[in-house]
């Protein structure tokens, strides 16, 4: 990955990370483990990978992301509102009465979200609907997908990988985040869906395991997943939830809660240093 | 009715939606394994290349039919009223009704007369679950003309609609030639100056009240018939002016007493116009194997057991 990208979206993800503790601190309520968590990858697609435009949020040519795991909402609608689809203020109004921001996202409210989610294993249904959509018309458009590790406890999730998987739609790429955390606590002692990559594979697809910290090994998963024809891929990444801010990383009881005023604090300052040090190490760099 | 030719609504269906695909080439259809039955195969059979099977994963459908809609195709997705509004009820509200994406559920072999395949299959409640939806709405054709005519005029229409057929052949009344299908409008078949009740029937039920009408006259008792087809939004000018005008209503429906056009019917006549109300359909119970005709028999979902209800109604 080139080096001036890299450290692009590394400060763009920090900024991105802010604006999840912005939204979910001014609500009162939210999901900021997860939407932190995911944070790197949903920043590389929006910033490095997908054809979207804050202009064209109708192109019927656009690359598409279904946000399976709806209750990141924060971390999509900071991302939207970095790329410039709406004004990054706006991020503060977040689950207020009178906002486009609502507490899981709706399409044709917000600006660049293309589907409505919020009820968990959904997504990935409407995400199959439009590759196949790609497929009858040929059209050049990727659809992308976000799956949490608990949310692949619904069946429906495997309806749709059936579905994905034999009707070839190699134009779908899923994200399973694979944070180990769930709400009411680890995967493995509330219902294990392990193994996952065994599980898509089984399923007829594509699996491509990485950490998803790191943007090198993300642009490699995406870039080998455009390669592979006939299969839909599933790009299986470890994350952190809550990743960057360190009093919630790893903890499930940041799944679905707001920091106070002096958490809120500490996290600004955080996410705040972890920005002055990436912008300073970019103008040292030259 | 006895003379006139019967046809199911299913297979109505199925030829519309090869009718329709000459209109609209961005047709897509989708069925859960159950494309012979709801008779998509009909339409498979013409474009094969249109239609996609989903296997047996009903919830896992109505989201690819939402997804498929969201890129602007036109998208029907059948399988049986038991399986669509009941076991998808919630991908239907969340990933279709909220959003208010087009999609097209033709749902098949609803209410009592499936018949054999007995309770587990016989949908009486389809009706109750998809009114609550806000911004669906939901078809019930009353014969092949009406059907037909439903699913060409509901493509035109830009909205999620719940379209309801029947498995059992019901009598053709409808002329293809005059009929005209209204979205949202009911249908007098039968009124005079001075009726005494109005029976407001919807599906299967509609020419088992004109039949019971006919009798009822013969007794000397003049009752009006709506058909209502369109279920929500519900025809409430029609229904008023049928409360005001006759004084006792009889709402006749292949469905449960619960949630479906009785009650719709009793929610807008209890407002704005109180007059008794009387509902005939499936009382709160389930229903078993047995043919379709001496099924409906049973649950008094003929001629007669309107009659029966009307006369409860007019000796209010």
């Amino acid at each position: 990955m080139d080096k001036e990208l890299k450290k692009r979206l590394e400060i763009t993800a920090a900024k991105v990370r802010l604006g999840i503790i912005e939204g979910v601190y001014n609500a009162k309520s939210g999901h900021p483990g997860g939407s932190l968590g995911f944070a790197d990858t949903l920043t590389y697609l929006y910033m490095a990978r997908m054809n979207v435009s804050p202009d064209k949020t109708n192109e019927p040519d656009r690359d598409r992301f279904v946000l399976s795991k709806g209750h990141n909402a924060p971390v999509l609608y900071s991302v939207l509102a970095h790329r410039g689809f709406f004004p990054v203020d706006e991020l503060k109004t977040l689950r207020k009465i009178g906002s486009r921001l609502q507490g899981h996202p709706v399409m044709g409210k917000v600006p660049g979200v293309d589907y409505s989610t919020g009820s968990l294993g959904q997504g990935i249904s409407g995400a199959c609907g439009m590759a196949l959509a790609g497929k009858i018309d040929g059209a050049p458009y990727r659809v992308y997908t976000a799956l949490g590790d608990g949310e692949i406890q619904e069946g429906q999730v495997w309806e749709a990988a059936m579905f994905a998987a034999h009707y070839g739609l190699d134009n779908l790429t899923a994200v399973v985040d694979n944070n180990n955390l769930q709400i009411d606590g680890p995967i493995t002692e509330v219902m294990s869906p392990y193994p996952i990559d065994e599980k898509f594979k089984a399923f007829g697809w594509h699996v491509i395991c990485i950490d998803g910290h790191d943007f090198e090994q993300i642009e490699a998963a995406f870039d080998e997943a455009e390669k592979i024809s006939g299969k839909p891929v599933a790009i299986i990444q470890k994350t952190v939830k809550g990743k960057n801010v360190s009093f919630m990383e790893n903890k499930a009881e940041w799944h679905g809660a707001a920091p106070n005023d002096e958490q809120y604090k500490i996290a600004v300052s955080e996410l705040q240093a972890r920005i002055d040090e990436l912008e300073k190490e970019g103008t040292g760099n030259g | 009715m006895a003379d006139l030719v019967k046809k199911a609504t299913r297979d109505s269906y199925g030829e519309a939606l090869v009718e329709l695909y000459k209109k609209r080439s961005d047709l897509i259809v989708l069925d859960a394994d159950v494309a012979g039955a709801t008779k998509t195969g009909t339409f498979k059979k013409a474009h094969p290349d249109r239609h996609f099977n989903c296997g047996i994963q009903e919830a896992n459908m109505m989201g690819v039919a939402a997804g498929l809609a969201s890129t602007g195709k036109l998208v029907f997705a059948s399988t049986f009223a038991m399986f669509a509004a009941g076991r998808a009820f919630e991908i239907v509200r969340n990933s279709i009704g909220y959003p208010r994406l087009n999609v097209k559920i033709g749902a098949t072999h609803a209410g009592i007369s499936v018949g054999e395949d007995g309770a587990s299959h016989q949908c009486c409640e389809d009706i109750a679950l998809m009114r609550t939806i806000p911004g669906m709405t939901v078809i019930n054709p009353a014969d092949d003309t009406e059907a037909k005519a439903a699913v060409l005029a509901m493509a035109d229409y830009d909205g999620p609609t719940y379209l309801r057929f029947g498995r059992l052949p019901v009598p053709v009344f409808n002329a293809p030639a005059s009929y005209k299908f209204e979205v949202g409008k009911g249908v007098t078949l039968r009124a005079s100056e001075n009726d005494d009740v109005t029976i407001i029937a919807t599906g299967l039920l509609v020419s088992s009240a004109i039949e019971a009408a006919e009798e009822l006259a013969k007794q000397g008792v003049k009752a009006r018939v709506i058909n209502i087809h369109t279920i929500k939004p519900l025809d409430t000018e029609l229904v008023l002016k049928a409360a005001r005008e006759t004084g006792k209503i009889v709402v006749a429906e292949e469905h449960s007493v619960i949630g479906g056009l009785g009650s719709a019917v009793a929610d807008v006549v209890s407002e704005k116009c109180p007059v008794p109300v009387i509902k005939l359909g499936v009382n709160d119970t389930f229903g078993h194997s047995g043919p379709a005709v001496p099924l409906l028999e049973e649950f008094g979902l003929t001629a007669k057991g309107i009659i029966e209800k009307v006369k409860i109604a007019v000796n209010k």
